[in-house]
C-alpha cells in the first residue's frame, strides 16, 4: 500500500517536470506551426485556440486533469486526439520490445549460468568478455552494421522494422528480428552478468553444500537448490529492463523506420507538439512505475521470505 | 571384511593453493573413530577442524587438495569412489551438521520437501516419505511435525531449524555423524537441549560421532575421546577425562587455563593468555610448531620435531611432556584487579525504562519496566536469551533508540534526552559502545591512526601535539605498538581489531561503556586477553561497564554485579557471586544449569521447554509462568510477582517463598 502511493506521488512529480520541461523548450508554438512566415497575428490566434497563452499553471491543471479523466488531450500538429497515436506507438514498441526480450532473457540467462557453472575457466572468460563487448557497443552502431550485412548485403531481413499492412504475425516478427538485435546485444551482457553473479553466490551457499552432502547428483543440485535461488534477483533486474526496451529506443525506431513511442517523442519535441509530448513521456514514466512494482512483487512471489515477511 | 571403524583418517595432509602458493593447512593427521564412538576435535580459528570434515566428505574448497594420506568411511577409501559410489556413501553412510542452520537450508523449499529429498535418495516410496518424515521430525522432538513441514525454514527458530538439520542428517540412519560447531550461535538454553538432544540420538541410533567445536566445555561433555589440533597438527590426543584433567601438551594446558569459568572473578587473578599469534600455514618447517608460543620451549624444541608419544590411548607431541606441570605452577605475572567493587557513586541509573516498538495494531514491548543502577568503577553483567531486550537496552541507554515517555535514564544525577541529539557533548562522550564483531563497526578504508583520530577529535577539543600524544597513549593502552597505528582492518588479526574498537570507546575519557558481546567472536586465548584489557582499563581509568554477553563463564568472571533478563523484564539483580550461588530465580536457575562446564557434569538439570513466547499481547502474571520448572500454580498465571529482598543488593522477582528458590 505504501509502495502504491510512492509510486503515485513519483508520477505526480514527473508530470510537473514534464510539463515544466516542455515548456521550457525554445521557442514558440503558434510560430513553430505555423512556420517563420506566418502572419503574427495568425500565431496569436493560433496561441490562444490551443489555450498556450493562458497562465502556465492553468494550462498545467487542465492537462493534469484531463489526463487523470483518460482524456490525454489534442495534438497541436495533427489536430486529433493524442490517444490513437499514443496507443499505436506504444503497441509497436511493446511488439518490438517483446521480441527483443524473448531473444535475450533466455540468452542471457543461459550465458550467465554456463560462465559460473565453468567459473574461472575458458567457457566463463569467453562469454563475459563477449558480453562486455556487446554492452558497450552503441545501438547505432551495432544497427547500421547490421543493415548492412543482413539487409543489404546478405538480403536475409528487411532494412524496415515496419511490416505491410495487414500483415501475419510471423511476417511481424521477421521484420522485428533485425532492429531487436543491437537492443540484445546491449542487455546480453549485463542479464548475463547478473545470472552469473547470482548462481556463484547461491553455488557457495551453506544449503547448496546440504544439498551435495545429502548425496544429491550434480544436475539436480543445480536445477533443485541452485537454480530458483540464483535467479531471484536477476528476474527483478530484468524486469526494470524493460522500460529500457520500450522507452528508450529512439536511435533503433529512426534508424528502422519504426513507429514506437521513441520516435512519437522525437516527432513530437520537434513539432512542439506538448500534448503529445507530455503523454509520451508520462506513459513512460507509468511503465517504470509499474514494472518496478511488477519486479518487486514477481521477486516476492518466488521469494518466500518476502511473502511472508509480515507474519513471522 | 569386517571394519571397526566408521571413520578412519591416515596421515591427512591438505593444502589450498593461494596465489599460486600451496599452504599446507593440514599436516599428516590421523585420527580413528570407532563404531558408536563420539570423537572431539578442538582448537583454535584456523587450526584445520573444518578443513578435516570437509577433506573426509570430499567437500575441499575449490582451491583445496588432499596432498596425501587416506580417508576410510566404513571401510571405503572415500577418494578412490567414482562419482555415483560417492553419492551412494553420502546418502547412506555419512552426514554432517553445521553452524548456522538458517543458512543450511534451503531459503525456497519448505522444509518438508527438504526432509523429504532424503528418503527419495534412499529411494524409498514417495507415498512413504511424509510418514518417515513425521516419525524423524518426532524423533528430534519437534511437536507438530506436519506444521513444521509446512514452512519455510526462515519461518522457524534457530533452534527448530538446528533441529530439522539433524533430523535430515539422521534420516538415513548413518554410521557416522560429523557435527561442525552445531550450538554455536545459539542461545544457551537452545544449546543445551540440542545438546541432550544429541546425545540421546546417539544413544538410541549407535551412530559414531566426529564433533568440531572451538568450545571446550561443550566437547568435553559429549565425547569420549578429544583430539587438540594446533596450525594443522594434531598435538594431543586422549580419552576425554584424561585430557581434560590432565593435558599432556602444553597447548591444551594453556587453552584450559584461558577459559574463565564460574568459579573465577577478576579479583581472584588475571586469566592466563597464549601469547603471539597461530603461526602461518607452511612457515615453521623446523621444530615444534608450538615451540614459539610455548612457555617450556627450550632449542631442542626449536630444532627438532617431537614425534608422537603414546601411553595409554593418549598421545601428545611434546618433548617435555613430564614439565607440563609447571605451566600450571607459574602465575601469569599479572595483578589482578585490586579494588573494591560496588563502593562508587552511582554513575548510570534507570527509572522505569521501557520501550515498545508499535506497528500499527502490533505492540511489542520490547523493554518493560527496568529498574537499575551502575556505580562508578562497577560491571554490570546483562543475561538473557535472545530476544530478551539485552540489545535494546543498551541502544536506549546509548539514545540510539527512543524509550517509551515514562522511562528516565539519569547521567550522574542529571536526566538524560531521550535521543543522541537531545544529549550535550559531554554525556554523549561519557558513554560508549564496544560492538560484537569489530569488522563491521571499523571502516575497512581506514587506518588505525585515523579511526582512533577522528573519534577524538569528535569528541574532544585538542591541539594537534596532545591529539597526537592521545593517540599513542590509548595505542599503548589496549597493548598496541606504535606501528599498528598505519594498518588497516584487514591487516589485523579479530582480537587486534576489537582492541582498536575498544581504543575508540576510550578516546573521549568515558564514563560507562557497553560491552556488546564484545569476545564471542574471539578465540578463548585471545578471550582472555581481552578480558584482561578491560579488567586493567577499568581500574585505571575508574570506568563503569555494561556488558553483555551470553557465555555465563565470561560474565561471571568480569561482573561486579549481573541482571538477569527474560522476555524485556528484570527477573533477578544481585551480586555476581550471589546471583550464581543462588538462592536465585527459577529462570537464572535454568540458565545456569544450561551451560556445559568442563568439571562437572551435573546429573540434575534444569531444562527450560517450548519457545521463548513472543512479547506481543498482553501477558497476566509471571512473565516466566509460561516455561518455568518451578512454577507453583495459578498464582504465577495471574499476579505479578511480589519482588523479593535476598541481600542488601539481591531482589528477586518470584512467587517461591525464598527458602524455596534454587541453589547451585
Amino acid at each position: 500500500m505504501k509502495r502504491l502511493l510512492l509510486s503515485v506521488a513519483t508520477l505526480w512529480l514527473l508530470s510537473v517536470l514534464i510539463f515544466a520541461g516542455a515548456r521550457m523548450l525554445p521557442g514558440n508554438v503558434g510560430r513553430a506551426m505555423l512556420g517563420p512566415f506566418a502572419d503574427a497575428r495568425a500565431v496569436e490566434q493560433l496561441n490562444h485556440e490551443l489555450g498556450t497563452d493562458r497562465p502556465l499553471l492553468e494550462q498545467y491543471a487542465t492537462w493534469i486533469g484531463g489526463f487523470v479523466t483518460g482524456d490525454l488531450g489534442e495534438s497541436y500538429a495533427y489536430r486529433a486526439p493524442v490517444a490513437p497515436f499514443l496507443w499505436t506507438a506504444l503497441l509497436n514498441s511493446a511488439k518490438l520490445a517483446l521480441v527483443a526480450f524473448l531473444m535475450v532473457v533466455p540468452l542471457g540467462l543461459l550465458g550467465g549460468t554456463i560462465a559460473a557453472l565453468y567459473r574461472d575457466r575458458a567457457a566463463d572468460r569467453i562469454l563475459s568478455a563477449l558480453g562486455l563487448a556487446a554492452t558497450i557497443v552503441p545501438e547505432f552502431v551495432s544497427g547500421i552494421i547490421l543493415i548492412l550485412i543482413f539487409g543489404v548485403w546478405l538480403r536475409w531481413f528487411p532494412i524496415s522494422a515496419t511490416a505491410p499492412e495487414g500483415a501475419g504475425l510471423l511476417t511481424q516478427v521477421y521484420h522485428l528480428i533485425l532492429p531487436a538485435i543491437p537492443l540484445v546485444l546491449v542487455l546480453f551482457g549485463y542479464i548475463a552478468r547478473m545470472a552469473r553473479a547470482g548462481m556463484i553466490e547461491a553455488l557457495d551457499a551453506d544449503y547448496t553444500r546440504t544439498a551435495v552432502l545429502k548425496g544429491l547428483s550434480y544436475p539436480r543440485v543445480i536445477w533443485r537448490h541452485v537454480l530458483r535461488n540464483a535467479l531471484l534477483p536477476t528476474i527483478s533486474v530484468i524486469a526494470t529492463q524493460t522500460v529500457y526496451l520500450i522507452g528508450g529506443l529512439v536511435v533503433i525506431e529512426i534508424l528502422f523506420q519504426y513507429q514506437g513511442i521513441g520516435s512519437l517523442i522525437y516527432t513530437a519535441a520537434n513539432k512542439k507538439d506538448f500534448p503529445m509530448l507530455q503523454a509520451g513521456i508520462l506513459s513512460i514514466g507509468i511503465l517504470f512505475t509499474a514494472t518496478t512494482l511488477i519486479a518487486d512483487l514477481l521477486y516476492a512471489l518466488l521469494d518466500p521470505r518476502i511473502r511472508h515477511g509480515g507474519d513471522e | 571384511m569386517t571394519e571397526t571403524s566408521s571413520l578412519r583418517i591416515e596421515g591427512l595432509s591438505v593444502g589450498y593453493s593461494v596465489k599460486g602458493q600451496m599452504q599446507r593447512i593440514l599436516d599428516n593427521v590421523s585420527i580413528e573413530i570407532g563404531r558408536g564412538e563420539a570423537y572431539g576435535l578442538v582448537g583454535e580459528s584456523g587450526c584445520g577442524k573444518s578443513t578435516t570434515a570437509f577433506a573426509a566428505l570430499r567437500y575441499l574448497p575449490r582451491n583445496g587438495q588432499v596432498e596425501s594420506g587416506r580417508i576410510l568411511i566404513d571401510g571405503h577409501d572415500v577418494y578412490a569412489l567414482d562419482t555415483a559410489q560417492l553419492q551412494d556413501l553420502r546418502r547412506r553412510s555419512v552426514a554432517m551438521v553445521y553452524q548456522d542452520p538458517g543458512r543450511a537450508l534451503n531459503p525456497s523449499i519448505r522444509t518438508g520437501r527438504q526432509l523429504a529429498e532424503v528418503f527419495e535418495l534412499l529411494g524409498e516410496q514417495r507415498a512413504d516419505w511424509q510418514r518417515r518424515s513425521v516419525e524423524m521430525l518426532e524423533r528430534v522432538r519437534i511437536r507438530d511435525p506436519l506444521s513444521v513441514m509446512a514452512r519455510f525454514p526462515h519461518q522457524l527458530s534457530g533452534g527448530m531449524q538446528q533441529r530439522v538439520c539433524i533430523a535430515m542428517a539422521l534420516a538415513s540412519n548413518p554410521s557416522l555423524l560429523i557435527l561442525d560447531e552445531p550450538t554455536t550461535g545459539l542461545d544457551a538454553t537452545v544449546e543445551a537441549e540440542v545438546l541432550d538432544l544429541i546425545r540421546q540420538l546417539r544413544h538410541d541410533l549407535k551412530t559414531s560421532i566426529l564433533f568440531i567445536s572451538h568450545n571446550l566445555a561443550v566437547v568435553a561433555q559429549m565425547c569420549d575421546r578429544v583430539g587438540v589440533l594446533y596450525a594443522g597438527q594434531l598435538v594431543e590426543e586422549g580419552s576425554t577425562a584424561e585430557l581434560f584433567r590432565a593435558p599432556r601438551h602444553p597447548y591444551t594446558a594453556e587453552l584450559l587455563r584461558c577459559l574463565p569459568d564460574r568459579n573465577r572473578s577478576k579479583a581472584d587473578a588475571p586469566l592466563s593468555t597464549i601469547p603471539g599469534f597461530l603461526p602461518l600455514p607452511g612457515s615453521i618447517t623446523q621444530g615444534c610448531i608450538f615451540a614459539e608460543r610455548c612457555r617450556l620451549a627450550d632449542p631442542l624444541c626449536r630444532a627438532v620435531i617431537p614425534e608422537a608419544k603414546w601411553s595409554g590411548d593418549g598421545m601428545s607431541r611434546c618433548h617435555h611432556e613430564d614439565r607440563i606441570g609447571e605451566l600450571r605452577a607459574t602465575g601469569t605475572g599479572l595483578p589482578s584487579a585490586s579494588r573494591e567493587p560496588g563502593l562508587g557513586e552511582p554513575v548510570l541509573e534507570l527509572h522505569q525504562v521501557s520501550k515498545t516498538f508499535g506497528q500499527s495494531a502490533h505492540h511489542i514491548r520490547a523493554v518493560s519496566e527496568v529498574d537499575l543502577t551502575l556505580r562508578e568503577g562497577e560491571t554490570l553483567g546483562l543475561v538473557g536469551e535472545s530476544g530478551s531486550g539485552k540489545t535494546t537496552l543498551a541502544h536506549a541507554i546509548l539514545g540510539l533508540t527512543r524509550p517509551d515517555p515514562e522511562s528516565t535514564i539519569l547521567l550522574d544525577g542529571k536526566t538524560l534526552g531521550a535521543r543522541l541529539a537531545d544529549r550535550s557533548l559531554d554525556q554523549v562522550k561519557a558513554m560508549q559502545i564496544v560492538f560484537q564483531n569489530p569488522d563491521s563497526a571499523l571502516n575497512r578504508s581506514h587506518t588505525v591512526r585515523r579511526m582512533i583520530g577522528r573519534t577524538i577529535s569528535r569528541l574532544l577539543n585538542l591541539s594537534p601535539e596532545e591529539r597526537t600524544r592521545r593517540i599513542e597513549d590509548l595505542t599503548r593502552a589496549v597493548r598496541l605498538t606504535p606501528r599498528h597505528l598505519s594498518a588497516r582492518p584487514r591487516q589485523l588479526s579479530g582480537g587486534l581489531k576489537q582492541r582498536v574498537a575498544i581504543a575508540r570507546a576510550f578516546a573521549g575519557e568515558p564514563r560507562v561503556v557497553i560491552c556488546d558481546e564484545p569476545t564471542s567472536a574471539l578465540d578463548v586465548s585471545v578471550q582472555a586477553a581481552i578480558l584482561n584489557l578491560l579488567v586493567e582499563l577499568q581500574s585505571s581509568e575508574r570506568v563503569s561497564y555494561i556488558f553483555i554477553s551470553h557465555d555465563l563463564g565470561v560474565v561471571r568472571y568480569i561482573s561486579d554485579r549481573i541482571a538477569v533478563l527474560y522476555l524485556g523484564r528484570l527477573l533477578e539483580v544481585g551480586p555476581a557471586k550471589a546471583v550464581f550461588e543462588g538462592p536465585h530465580h527459577p529462570y537464572t536457575e535454568a540458565l545456569l544449569s544450561s551451560v556445559p562446564s568442563i568439571e562437572d557434569r551435573p546429573a540434575h538439570r534444569v531444562r527450560l521447554s517450548g519457545e521463548i513466547p513472543s512479547a506481543t499481547g498482553p501477558m497476566t502474571g509471571c512473565i516466566f509462568h509460561s516455561r518455568c520448572p518451578r512454577k507453583i500454580g495459578a498464582i504465577c498465571e495471574t499476579q505479578e510477582p511480589p519482588r523479593l529482598q535476598l541481600g542488601p543488593d539481591h531482589v528477586i522477582d518470584c512467587h517461591l517463598p525464598q527458602d524455596r528458590l534454587g541453589r547451585n
